[in-house]
C-alpha cells in the first residue's frame, strides 16, 4: 500500500545554504529527481517522514571543467549527461551508462548525485566513477569533504555520508586510455542491471563492476593480472576473487559470475591495439 | 501550487508531496493520464513537464510548480498522432496510449527519425497488446517516414 502523503513534510530548498542549514538542524532526507524515492513511496516502503527538495537548486545541475577535472553537479540528470559535450569528450562511458538508465522519462529526472548517494549495487553510473577514480564532494554547513570514490561505499546501500551532508558534485580526473562500458540486463532499454561494467584500457587497466557484490567493486586482482601481462584466462580466474554475486529476482550468482568473466574478456579483446 | 496545465494557469491546494499523477486525476479530474506500475517502468503515467516526458507517478507536485505541464488532454481530439494511432491500430486496450503519444511527441523536432530513434523515444513505455509494430508505424508515418516496421522487435 502506498505511503500516506499526509504524514510527510517537504521543505523546498531556497538555496544550497538553506538546505545545509536545515540538514544541520534536523534529520531530513534529500529529494532530487525522486525516481527512486517515489518508487518506495508507491510501494509503501518509504520510511523517512521529513524531506528537503533539492530540485530547485540549479547551481547543482552544472557540468563544467575545473582545470583538467570534469565536475558533474549532483543534480545533473542522465539527459543532461547525454547532451553534455564535456562528458562526451572526457567521460564517454558515462554517456553510454546514462543512455541505458531507464527510459527517457527516468533519464529526464534521475540525477547523477541521486544514483551515487542511493548506493544501490546496481547503480549504472557507479562502475564508471569507480573505474575513473572519481572524487565525491560532500558539503555540510560547517565543512567540505572530498572522498575518493573507492572509499565512499562502506557496505550494502551504505556510504560514508553524514546526515548533515549533501553530495554536491562528482569530480573526474583526466583519463588516458580507451573507455569501455557494458550493461547486461533483461532487454536493451529500461532494465535494472544483472551485471554492469566500466573499464579503462590505459597504461594500467582499470575495471569496475556493478551488481556483483554488495557495493560497486573494483576488480583489483583482475587488474593486477592484466597489468602484469598475464593472460586474459588468468585475469578471468582472478576476477572470481574480486566479485561476490548473489542470487536474486533479477539473476543468479552463477549467471552473473559467467557474464562478468565474459565481459572482462570482451573488454580486453575489443580494446586491444588502440 | 501554481503551474500551467495544457496552456491554462492552475492553482492547486494539494500536499506538496502528492504525486503529480494524483493531482491531475483526482484534484483536476483529468483521467487521461493512467497509473500503471508505480516504479517508472511502464510509462502509462507519462506527461510532459516543460516539454520533457516524465513519469507523473514519480513526481511530487511541488516539483511541477512554475512549470508547464501537458497531459494527453492538452492535445485536444484532433492531433495527427491520435488519428495515426487509430488508423494503424496502434491502440488496443488503450492504457498505454496516452503515455505512448506524449512520449512520441519528443520526436516532433526530429525531421527524419530512424526506427531506432522511435524505439529510443518510446523505450520507457510498455504496451502489452500491440507488439509495438503498429505503434512504431504510427509514429514513423507521423514524421513522414514510410512506417515499414514489419520485421522489427521492441527494444
Amino acid at each position: 500500500m502506498r505511503t500516506a502523503i499526509s504524514e510527510l513534510n517537504l521543505h523546498r530548498a531556497a538555496s544550497v545554504t538553506d538546505a545545509l542549514e536545515l540538514l544541520r538542524d534536523e534529520q531530513r532526507t534529500p529529494i532530487a529527481g525522486a525516481t527512486d524515492l517515489y518508487v518506495a513511496l508507491n510501494f509503501g516502503t518509504l520510511t523517512p517522514r521529513k524531506f528537503v527538495d533539492l530540485w530547485p537548486l540549479h547551481e547543482l545541475r552544472q557540468i563544467s571543467m575545473k582545470q583538467n577535472t570534469l565536475v558533474i553537479g549532483a543534480l545533473a540528470t542522465y539527459t543532461d549527461v547525454i547532451r553534455s559535450p564535456l562528458v562526451a569528450r572526457h567521460l564517454p562511458m558515462l554517456v553510454e551508462a546514462a543512455r541505458l538508465v531507464g527510459g527517457p522519462q527516468i533519464q529526464n529526472r534521475g540525477t547523477i548525485g541521486g544514483n551515487v548517494a542511493n548506493a544501490s549495487p546496481a547503480g549504472d553510473s557507479l562502475p564508471v566513477f569507480a573505474a575513473a577514480d572519481a572524487t565525491v564532494v560532500l558539503l555540510s554547513a560547517s565543512e567540505e569533504r572530498r572522498v575518493a570514490f573507492r572509499e565512499f561505499y562502506t557496505g550494502y546501500r551504505a556510504t560514508v555520508m553524514r546526515p548533515e551532508e549533501l553530495l554536491v558534485s562528482i569530480e573526474v580526473p583526466p583519463i588516458d586510455g580507451t573507455q569501455w562500458f557494458r550493461k547486461v540486463g533483461t532487454r536493451a532499454a529500461q532494465a535494472i542491471s544483472k551485471v554492469v561494467v566500466a573499464a579503462i584500457r590505459g597504461d594500467v587497466p582499470r575495471v569496475a563492476f556493478g551488481s556483483v557484490g554488495p557495493t560497486v567493486v573494483r576488480a583489483w586482482e583482475a587488474e593486477r593480472m592484466l597489468a602484469s601481462g598475464a593472460s586474459i584466462d588468468d585475469a578471468a580466474d582472478a576476477l572470481t576473487k574480486d566479485i561476490a554475486p548473489i542470487d536474486d529476482i533479477r539473476s543468479t550468482a552463477d549467471y552473473r559470475q559467467r557474464v562478468a568473466t565474459n565481459l572482462l574478456r570482451r573488454f580486453w579483446s575489443e580494446t586491444a591495439r588502440v | 501550487m501554481r503551474f500551467t496545465l495544457n496552456g491554462t494557469a492552475v492553482d492547486v491546494g494539494a500536499h506538496p508531496m502528492a504525486r503529480l499523477l494524483d493531482v491531475l486525476r483526482v484534484d483536476l479530474g483529468l483521467t487521461g493520464t493512467k497509473e500503471g506500475c508505480g516504479e517508472g517502468e511502464c510509462g502509462a503515467c507519462t506527461v510532459l513537464i516543460d516539454g520533457q516526458p516524465v513519469c507523473s507517478c514519480l513526481i511530487p507536485v511541488a516539483q511541477a510548480e512554475g512549470t508547464s505541464v501537458v497531459s494527453i488532454e492538452g492535445l485536444g481530439d484532433n492531433h495527427p498522432l491520435q488519428h495515426l494511432f487509430m488508423n494503424e491500430v496502434g491502440a488496443q486496450c488503450g492504457i498505454c496510449t496516452p503515455g505512448m503519444i506524449l512520449a512520441a511527441l519528443s520526436l516532433e523536432a526530429t525531421d527524419t527519425p530512424t526506427l531506432d530513434d522511435v524505439k529510443v523515444a518510446l523505450a520507457g513505455n510498455l504496451c502489452r497488446c500491440t507488439g509495438y509494430s503498429a505503434i512504431y508505424r504510427a509514429v514513423m508515418k507521423w514524421r513522414g517516414m514510410n512506417g515499414d516496421v514489419a520485421t522489427t522487435t521492441a527494444t
